[in-house]
């Protein structure tokens, strides 16, 4: 490390491009110099592979959706099925559960217990009102005969939205057991990477459901 | 500051994770974040995402889109907003820290699209060179 700090410090600082100091004082790791890069990276590049592999996943099964959407075997479409009020007020919450989140982030970040639990029942709460509507859009759908096993498309729409309402609440028992770790464990260095690790999570879920909406939602509705 | 031979072992105190900057910036000694910077930055990425969702409903409600241009107005809302959503939550950015990151998601994306329109395109053509079921039906008959 000490050789490599000496270089950096004569100003050759070879991968800092446009970033480094100007006075070469190496301020970044984990970059061939200046010594490994810390644990909060690691741990946060990990958990961005996982979630871009499940990015990957769900392009999978949008595809499907894409491909199959005029497989209806004389069954309804979208323009009969979805409405669309009901969407807008799901995306309104998890969007504002996504600020929720990062409000829970900075309340983390100072360490201010009752802020991260309030902030937290809340990006839960709203999640909570997300999973409800979700559930009762599918119960409403399948009473109407319009069920997963109606049509390819139908197959395809229960598949892709059913699955990202698996992440959201496999999402919420996360939050659940971070507002119970947060008072019974402390601001830990492990807990925190933790807690890192879920915001990136809620905060992916979210991405995911921008393309639910758009491709689903609303282009489906505009396929004849 | 750098003649401090701990000063590496000191950016794993984990002071920095809970500010949700790992995909963001390097820890920033010298002017460390406020509150209330970090907050607006927040605020401004709700303000675009909910601007650029109520953009989408508006676009496919009212019509003032030009029919044909509908989806791809709509393609490009919701590819804005994951820039906003990557942006201000994910504070994904291009500092040092942060090229492995964005690296990968160039990745992603790549990989993204070729499953997803590399699939459109293959069945659109197979289904084009499909004969239709109402001709497979009279060459079962006759």
């Amino acid at each position: 490390m000490s050789a490599a700090s000496t270089a950096l410090r004569a100003g050759s600082d070879p991968y800092h491009i446009g970033h480094g100091p100007s006075t070469g004082v190496p301020e970044y790791t984990g970059h061939g110099a200046g010594g490994p890069a810390p644990k909060r990276i690691v741990v946060g590049y990990g958990f961005w592979i996982f979630i871009l592999s499940d990015v990957i996943l769900f392009s999978c099964f949008f595809a499907t959706y894409t491909v199959l959407i005029e497989a209806r075997n004389g069954g309804p479409g979208p323009q009969q099925l979805f409405d669309l009020h009901n969407t807008a007020v799901e995306t309104a919450c998890l969007l504002l559960s996504s600020f929720s989140c990062g409000m829970t982030s900075l309340a983390v970040a100072r360490h201010n217990l009752l802020w991260s639990e309030i902030t937290l029942a809340i990006t839960g709460l709203l999640g909570l009102t997300f999973i409800g509507l979700e559930v009762h859009e599918f119960l409403g759908l399948v009473a109407q005969g319009a069920g997963p096993t109606r049509s390819a498309f139908l197959t395809s729409f229960f598949a892709l939205v059913g699955c990202h309402g698996v992440h959201v609440t496999a999402g919420l028992l996360w939050l659940g057991t971070m507002m119970a770790q947060f008072p019974a464990k402390g601001f830990k260095q492990t807990i925190l990477h933790r807690y890192l690790c879920f915001s990136l999570f809620w905060h992916a879920l979210d991405i995911i459901w921008i393309g639910i909406f758009t491709v689903v939602y609303l282009i489906g509705t505009i396929t004849p | 500051m750098s003649s401090d031979p701990n000063r590496f072992e000191q950016f794993d105190l984990g002071s920095h994770v809970g500010e949700d900057r790992v995909l963001g910036e390097a820890p920033s000694e010298l002017h460390p974040p406020t509150l209330r910077s970090e907050l607006r930055g927040y605020l401004i990425g709700l303000v675009l995402a909910a601007a650029l969702t109520a953009a989408s409903f508006w676009a496919l409600d009212e019509h003032v889109i030009y029919g044909p241009g509908i989806v791809m107005a709509l393609i490009v809302f919701g590819l804005a907003q994951v820039g906003v959503h990557l942006a201000f939550f994910l504070h994904l950015t291009t500092a040092p820290d942060n090229a492995n990151n964005a690296l990968a998601l160039a990745f992603g994306v790549l990989i993204v699209s070729l499953i997803f329109f590399g699939s459109i395109w293959v069945m659109f053509h197979m289904n084009q060179h499909m004969i239709p079921a109402r001709a497979l039906m009279e060459m079962r008959g006759g």
